[in-house]
């Protein structure tokens, strides 16, 4: 299987040399990697501020800054976040890195389109920066820009917009770049139905990516146009109305959690067959639940505004099909269970970040449910319950799935085999640290306390005590995290081509993969995830 | 790499298509001379929405390409429809 | 056969045109919100819409509508040419087509700088001395006009990039996906105006 023809994509030479065989290149599986350092950057920039906020509500009052320093931490904590990290996250990294090896090909259809979606997201990325440092001071507004105040902030609104539009429209052109590969380069033999379920959940992402982010970006440019021209549509004293930008810009934000967490499901669902050496449970339901997720999921954005004096009807339909989208979900949940059962499970770090994803996603899941129904929604919205579940969706989803798809990739991106131990030990601190920082929100929140407060009532100190600790010791275990694949890409031992016993594509071809994937295309007779006798799959 | 037989538009149908758009375009001016009141702005836009779709399937090709293309181009008018339609669930029944 | 994608001049012209509609659906997106918006507050404000659309010369829209549906045929004429290899025929086509944008754009400087003549721009006083339903109808005007304008200046760099490649010969009747995917981009603009059109100048 190894073949010496061709250079590893690390070492390849091509046009350009050095560092700018990095910049200029368009091969996807370095601009992968280009996407993973900045994201690894800017993560923990914006997981610093975030515990920078957890130090300040340590106590009550002041502790280590003022409350418009406060402001504007979460503000900047959300645009990094969600923009920079979440919704480009996997999609750029794993998928640019495996979408093409994955369905039997040797690179993107557009590939110096790729480049350029890069170039826009470091662009983007960098003016979310600047805007702390530009003009009148770091934005207040939230990542969620609600008007008025985002018109009336004497703040560098407008350069956190125009980041984020800018961002908008690299994530656009990498949702185009991967639906047409998936159309149109995908190997000989390998039908729509012998995919692997990574490629489908991007595919679904895509869409997504496609058709709602343009809405956002025109929202975000009629705030511009409320700024500097006054234009009104969102000014009641004009005639405007501040819920039609809700409206707007929840058309887009709410779809845009499934872009969140589409490919951190794909993620797990690669993992759990590998790892049990069985194939998928239920492979067409989880197509199908896909599909329907990125399709019903255009339907509920209502549910941010369930208390912002929407009418009864639009209440009314947007919790019940709140509650419709959580189906597909479900049966995610019990298919990748009914992959494990019976399996021969391995529990390597990859299935270890894979299982407590379920964990974590059902517990945000579920409180997503309490959101959803109108009238526990009264009590919740806006509160310190609302934060804890959409970090535990998030980065209990999408984060832990993040890991799992590193621990479990690595080997074949960087050729070298990480510590287990370390990487075990990290995930405890992960683990235990992130339950300890969100779990405690849940409580508080139902018991009163407000989102994006500063300062609070000292009944609720107990609870922001105990989420600070758990906020030191889950950054311990991400630097630790961190730790581990830097030595390993230093130390680490040689990754054989296949060390999990896979059967899709990428572990058929050497570790790390050559410049252009594989010697010849594949020709794809079979189902995925076969996995036939033990002796097949152990070569 | 060869693509297949692409069909290729003659003169004499894309001046045809013209001379179709541009009479829709006069019938629909004309129209909002007649002042029906809602009518008028409904049959305009109907009119319009013609246009786009004789615009979409004779000048785009779309009726030369594949289903998948076909489909797509429909889903995202519906799905931009339906958008429209359960906002106005807000606004219409506030 | 290997497809050796990342040594390739020339993308598959199925895959680069099934890439171009799908940023067309982009675009559709992007305008869709300012007709969402629109749609909102002309149900709301039904006779101040209806008023201030009086206030925008139809004549002059009627001309304009003309002009892109003869641009969209001279543009499609022009992928005829070159498909046929009439080199050209195809220069003369794309020619027009960028003239009548021109004439486009010509018309709307003309119909705009007669409204600031008119004191009608966003955040202007005569405009917030007007009913609400007129302020946000002239706010709309303008930015779904504005941005459409945007539109066709895109275009006409894309069109003219166009003649440059046709006589430069990297534009031929082998290889005319950029020739096919900025006359798709064209149609767009040309939609987008057949929209634009009865919405805001026909509603009197």
């Amino acid at each position: 299987m190894g073949n010496d023809a061709q250079a590893g994509y690390l070492e390849y030479q091509g046009k350009y040399k050095g560092i700018a065989g990095w910049l200029l290149s368009t091969d996807h599986k370095r601009i992968g990697l280009l996407y993973l350092y900045a994201i690894i950057v800017f993560f923990f920039v914006a997981a610093f501020l975030g515990l920078l906020m957890r130090i300040e509500l340590i106590a009550p009052g002041k502790t280590i800054m003022e409350p418009q320093t406060y402001n504007g931490l979460f503000t900047i904590h959300g645009i990094i976040m969600i923009f920079v990290i979440v919704i480009p996250g996997l999609a750029a990294v794993f998928g640019n890195f495996f979408l093409p090896i994955l369905i039997g090909a040797r690179d993107v259809a557009f590939p110096k389109l790729n480049l350029f979606s890069w170039y826009l997201y470091i662009t983007g990325a960098v003016l979310g920066v600047m805007s702390q440092f530009m003009g009148s001071g770091p934005p207040d507004t939230g990542w969620t820009f609600y008007v008025p105040y985002s018109v009336e902030s004497a703040t560098s609104v407008i350069w956190a917009l125009t980041a984020a539009f800018i961002l908008g429209f690299s994530s656009i052109l990498t949702g185009l770049n991967f639906i047409v590969t998936i159309h149109r380069m995908r190997a000989p033999g390998m039908k729509w139905m012998r995919m692997p379920l990574f490629p489908w959940a991007l595919y679904a992402t895509a869409w997504i990516q496609v058709l709602a982010t343009p809405i956002v970006g025109i929202t975000l440019l009629m705030v511009i146009a409320e700024r500097v021209l006054n234009i009104g549509f969102f000014d009641p004293a004009l005639g405007g109305d501040p819920v039609l930008f809700q409206h707007l810009f929840w058309i887009y934000s709410h779809p845009a959690v499934y872009i969140m967490i589409l490919p951190a499901m794909g993620v797990v669902t690669e993992i759990f067959p590998t790892f049990s050496q069985k194939p998928v449970f239920g492979y067409g339901a989880i197509v199908v639940s896909s599909l329907a997720i990125a399709f019903v999921g255009y339907f509920v954005w209502g549910h941010h505004m369930f208390t912002s004096g929407m009418s009864y009807y639009a209440r009314w339909f947007f919790s019940f099909l709140t509650f419709i989208v959580a189906v597909p979900s479900a049966i995610k949940v019990f298919n990748w269970i009914s992959t494990m059962y019976g399996g021969s499970i391995d529990l390597k770090p990859p299935l270890l970040y894979a299982i407590s994803f379920i964990f974590l996603f059902m517990i945000g899941g579920f409180t997503g449910l309490v959101l959803g129904a109108l009238a526990t929604n009264v009590q919740t919205h806006d509160t310190a319950f609302v934060v804890a579940h959409f970090h535990y969706i998030i980065f209990g989803g999408m984060g832990f799935a993040f890991f799992a798809g590193m621990h479990y990739w690595y080997p074949k991106m960087f050729g070298k085999m990480y510590n287990y131990r370390v990487a075990n030990i990290a995930w405890v601190f992960n683990f235990v640290g992130f339950n300890l920082l969100y779990f405690p929100h849940f409580i508080i929140g139902i018991q009163g306390m407000p989102r994006r407060s500063y300062d609070y009532l000292p009944q609720f100190h107990t609870g922001h005590f105990i989420s600070t600790i758990g906020a030191f010791i889950l950054i311990a275990g991400l630097l630790l995290m961190l730790y581990n694949f830097i030595r390993a890409g230093r130390r680490g031992e040689k990754a054989p081509a296949n060390p999990w016993h896979g059967v899709t594509l990428e572990w058929k071809i050497p570790s790390p993969p050559p410049h252009e994937n594989f010697d010849e295309i594949p020709e794809i007779t079979s189902r995925p995830y076969f996995f036939g006798s033990k002796e097949k799959a152990n070569q | 790499m060869k693509d297949e037989k692409k069909h290729i538009s003659t003169y004499r149908s894309l001046v045809t298509v013209l001379v179709i758009l541009l009479a829709l375009t006069t019938i629909s001016v004309l129209i909002t001379g007649i002042h029906l009141g809602p009518v008028t702005v409904a049959v305009a836009l109907v009119i319009a929405s013609i246009k786009v779709a004789i615009v979409i399937t004779q000048f785009m090709h779309l009726r030369f390409e594949n289903l998948f293309l076909k489909l797509a181009v429909s889903g995202v008018f519906t799905l931009f429809a339906l958008v429209i339609l359960i906002t106005f669930i807000d606004y219409f029944f506030r | 056969m290997t497809v050796h994608q990342t040594h390739t001049e020339h993308i598959d012209s199925e895959t680069g045109k099934l890439g171009m509609w799908i940023f067309l659906f982009t675009e559709l997106f992007l305008f869709g919100g300012l007709f969402l918006v629109y749609a909102i507050f002309r149900a709301k404000y039904s006779p101040e819409f209806h008023h201030a659309a009086e206030e925008l010369n139809a004549f002059i829209g009627t001309i304009n509508t003309v002009f892109l549906l003869v641009s969209s045929m001279t543009v499609a004429g022009a992928l005829t040419a070159m498909q046929k290899g009439d080199r050209r025929m195809t220069l003369l086509l794309l020619s027009v087509t960028i003239l009548l944008a021109g004439l486009f754009m010509v018309n709307k400087y003309f119909e705009w700088s007669h409204k600031f003549e008119y004191g009608i721009w966003p955040g202007s006083p005569v405009l917030k001395n007007m009913p609400h339903g007129e302020l946000l109808f002239f706010g709309l005007y303008y930015m779904m006009t504005g941005l459409h304008a945007l539109h066709v200046l895109v275009g006409m760099v894309l069109l003219s990039i166009n003649v440059v490649k046709v006589r430069a010969g990297s534009v031929s009747s082998e290889h005319y996906l950029m020739l096919e995917n900025s006359a798709l981009y064209w149609h767009l603009v040309d939609l987008i105006w057949i929209f634009l059109f009865p919405l805001l100048y026909l509603i009197t």
